[in-house]
């Protein structure tokens, strides 16, 4: 637990970065979005690094909540203790059903699988033409809170984004140090080992399945209202390889790589989308790098020079 | 009227699941052989259409640039091979999945540079323009019925490759046990290398005849790489026979899903309902069919491995 | 004669054309060690297989304890107090000594579907985890990873394993194989003290040792059990010199 300032620190600078002069619209808006990815990429490092299961499909969990959200906003209904529960149960649904099928697999037809549902996902969403089709839904307002729009104000959202991306992490870090965990993680190794003393790994790995995306759901509940928009580009195959990318850059084996991994990710994007029209020609080859090169990710790199 | 439509369509199904086998077969060897999953296979189906279509309005000839293209793309599958991919056999499933992406990214992006973000039209060869008469009054394009053709020999020449031939021997025995292959003092590299650079070959054949049916355009591998995956997964990894059937399979669902989807929605629901509905179906069928086939075989339906 | 803990009958199982074990029958009795041996191909793998669950007999039945638990998984068969150890050492090598053995503590107390409380801070787990390696002699070395262990203490770590799951009968898997001299001895010498306690079914190639711990003794010569007997009997048996140990001393 030595390493455990770093992330600790990445959180408090996070805290305070509104008020050192990164509290303009702009710089809220880019922290937020990295926040929320970072959510969905811890969960996704859970899967990953905890249970071992290389999931190419979690933003369509995200997708499923952002959906879940613009769906009921169509319908009037903007209330987060609505919105919030909906938001989580239906990415909770979905990968259940999809978990149910993909877990009975195992390595690369796991990855597969997971991204083809992940396909589904996207072109089911493209093809809702009362909630924008291709184009995309704008939400209406943001969710109001016991009825007040208090999400609109933007402080108040980078600190919901940061409390629940702390949380997220914190909850995370507990499955996985519980007895349920500890069956994911060993199960991740050795899933003979598993069987051979009494447990079947499946159903194990479909409650951390479902969790992940329950907290992938939290994610676009947040993704939506930062936005004010979704689309099924929030569920695209892309933003799945971008999640794990995130993940691996972090450092799949420690959880709070993965926030490290979204806010890189998320500030060198950024970064080279301001310098030149194609980045992705640098882009591309940075994370072709970085996998042959960054093993153990930023976290590995963090903990190799305090160890 | 019905049962013509449903011809053409079902042609135009086969045609899809032909284009989706010269993908498919690359892929799926590549696999078996290497345990190495390649998501950049669908950029090179993406190039070899650019590569064709820029070739042939260089040469003005259709042919000339069908016949340079797969050189070229031969060669482009053996740079990426000795840049990329070579560094990345033995490291697991994950880091494959994440250099791989970074490949996609930098080619969608590098196509855009060269030939700019507009799609680019390939006329049909002269050759093979206008259409016959496939029933009484039905007419449907010579180019397709070629592209039918030209895939079926495609798939004869390969399976004759694969099944008859020593080199072919080796890549069957490979994917069912390379350590076995390459303690017979097999260079199982060079082994790799030559499976490697013929599977990217395929793919830009394939390119290459989808050029004149569909639009050349930034992007457009990446459906077709979830599509061979779906195939390869159903068919069984490593398997050329489970994806010749499954590609035929998935090409026939797909396409006939989503015209006769609506039709049958319309049965039960309002037209405009059944036509939104029924795009949605139709956009999951082939998800759904993969679901199903693997909650009763896991392995797919020719499993090459044993379990 | 007390009735037997495992009893299998009629085993019977084809790959392709070829009986891979055709008819096999043996029982194993509360507090005794039974051995099965046999020459390479007799089949012990996949009669191993067979009783812990992976592969499904062609026809043929196991009974454990009285229940028919021929179409049981393997971890219902564990949970129902059928342990083994693999012939390859198969431990979580990630774990710490003391975490692999509590892993099987936990699989026999109460739910894991347990989600907020740290499973290390478990005292009853680990008090009780602590226990099983004590018996094997690793205590000491409960806090070190598992992979770091020399061959013969994962393998006693993995005897700690089967043991946490409170078992009746332990299914061993060539437990020597690949020990040396010194660590087959202390291996035997664990193995003995455990016969008190626990009804054991042996596959061993090591017959020094087999001879030395089994109170009955199987031979298995492709896919059938051609003598069962105690040590002196299978000692003296033509049948069993000629198939098995005759070709051993060729």
């Amino acid at each position: 637990m030595r390493e455990a300032w770093l992330p600790l620190a990445v959180l408090a600078a996070l805290g305070v970065a509104p008020l050192l002069g990164f509290g303009g619209s702009y710089e809220l808006t880019l922290l937020a979005r990295a926040m929320i990815l970072g959510m969905a990429a811890v969960s996704l490092a859970f899967l990953v690094g905890g249970a071992g299961l290389v999931s190419l499909g979690h933003a369509a969990a995200v997708g499923v909540g952002a959906y879940a959200v613009a769906i009921l906003d169509a319908h009037g209904v903007t209330d987060a203790a609505r919105v919030v529960p909906a938001a989580i149960g239906a990415a909770a649904v979905f990968s259940m059903l999809t978990g149910a099928i993909a877990i009975r697999t195992s390595g690369v037809h796991f990855i597969m699988i997971t991204l083809a549902f992940g396909q589904m996902a996207f072109f089911t969403a493209s093809s809702l033409a009362a909630y924008g089709g291709d184009d995309g839904y704008t939400l209406y307002s943001r969710t109001e809170v016991a009825g007040t729009r208090l999400l609109e104000n933007r402080l108040v959202f980078h600190y919901l984004c940061l409390g629940l991306l702390a949380l997220t992490w914190a909850a995370c870090a507990m499955l996985l140090a519980s007895r349920f965990g500890r069956v994911l993680r060993a199960a991740r190794e050795n899933a003979q080992r598993v069987e051979a003393v009494g447990l079947a790994p499946y159903p194990f790995r479909l409650v951390g399945y479902t969790l992940a995306g329950a907290m992938g759901g939290l994610a676009g509940f947040l993704l939506a209202n930062a936005t004010e928009f979704v689309s099924p580009a929030t569920l695209s195959w892309q933003r799945s390889g971008e999640l794990l990318f995130m993940v691996i850059l972090g450092g799949a084996g420690r959880l709070w790589g993965a926030i490290l991994g979204a806010l890189v990710f998320v500030l060198l994007e950024t970064w080279l989308a301001q310098q030149m029209q194609h980045w992705k020609l640098v882009f591309g080859p940075l994370l072709v790098l970085a996998v042959i090169f960054l093993r153990g990710g930023l976290a590995g790199v963090v903990a190799r020079r305090h160890g | 009227m019905t049962t013509q439509l449903l011809l053409v369509q079902a042609l135009n199904g086969l045609q899809l699941g032909i284009l989706l086998f010269l993908v498919a077969a690359g892929l799926t060897l590549v696999f078996g052989v290497m345990d190495f999953i390649n998501l950049a296979h669908g950029v090179q189906y993406m190039l070899g259409a650019y590569l064709g279509a820029a070739l042939a309005a260089a040469t003005g000839s259709f042919w000339l640039g069908l016949v340079l293209a797969l050189p070229a793309a031969l060669a482009a599958g053996l740079l990426l091979e000795v840049l990329v991919f070579r560094h990345l056999y033995a490291r697991d499933h994950l880091a494959q999945v994440l250099a791989t992406f970074g490949v996609i990214l930098f080619l969608n992006e590098g196509v855009k540079v060269v030939w700019g973000a507009a799609p680019l039209q390939v006329a049909i060869p002269s050759l093979l323009e206008g259409g016959i008469e496939i029933m009484p009054g039905l007419q449907y394009p010579v180019y397709r019925v070629a592209v039918l053709g030209a895939g079926l020999a495609t798939g004869a020449l390969l399976w004759w490759l694969v099944e008859r031939t020593k080199v072919g021997m080796l890549v069957r025995a490979g994917a069912s046990n390379a350590p076995m292959v390459s303690a017979l003092g097999v260079d199982i590299n060079r082994l790799f290398t030559l499976v490697f650079a013929f599977g990217a070959m395929l793919a830009g054949f394939a390119g290459v005849l989808a050029g004149p049916i569909f639009s050349v355009e930034p992007g457009m591998g990446d459906n077709v790489l979830i599509l061979a995956f779906v195939v390869i997964v159903i068919g069984g990894i490593g398997s050329i026979r489970g994806a010749f059937i499954a590609a035929l399979l998935v090409g026939l669902i797909d396409t006939l899903g989503k015209s006769v989807a609506p039709d049958l929605l319309r049965l039960v629901l309002d037209p405009s309902a059944a036509r939104q509905a029924g795009a949605a179906l139709a956009s999951m069928l082939v998800y759904v069919a993969m679901a199903a086939i693997l909650a009763f075989r896991p392995a797919g339906l020719f499993p090459v491995r044993g379990g | 004669m007390a009735d037997p803990l495992l009893r299998l009958d009629g085993l019977r199982k084809h790959f392709g054309g070829l009986a891979v074990t055709d008819g096999v029958s043996l029982d194993v009795l509360p507090g005794e060690i039974h051995a099965v041996i046999g020459p390479n191909g007799a089949g012990k793998t996949t009669l191993i297989h067979e009783i812990t669950g992976i592969v499904a007999p062609d026809e043929g039945r196991i009974v454990f304890a009285g229940a028919d638990i021929t179409r049981l998984s393997l971890p219902r068969r564990v949970r129902a107090g059928l342990a083994r150890t693999f012939q390859i050492t198969s431990i979580v090598a990630g774990f710490t000594v003391l975490e692999n053995v509590a892993l099987a503590v936990q699989a026999r107390s109460g739910s894991s579907f347990r989600f907020i409380w740290p499973a290390s801070r478990e005292r009853a787990l680990n008090a009780a985890a602590m226990q099983a390696l004590d018996e094997v002699g690793l205590a000491d070395r409960a806090g070190q990873p598992a992979g770091v262990l020399s061959h013969g203490e994962k393998r006693a770590l993995e005897l700690a394993i089967a043991l946490a799951t409170r078992p009746r009968l332990l299914l061993l898997d060539e437990p020597l194989a690949g020990a040396g001299p010194e660590e087959t001895e202390r291996l035997v010498a664990l193995l003995t003290r455990l016969k008190a306690t626990y009804a054991i079914l042996l596959v061993e190639h090591d017959m020094q040792a087999v001879f030395a711990l089994a109170d009955r003794i199987s031979v298995l010569v492709y896919g059938r059990v051609i003598a069962t007997g105690d040590v002196p009997s299978i000692r003296a048996n033509a049948e069993v010199r000629a198939a098995y140990l005759g070709e051993d001393a060729a």
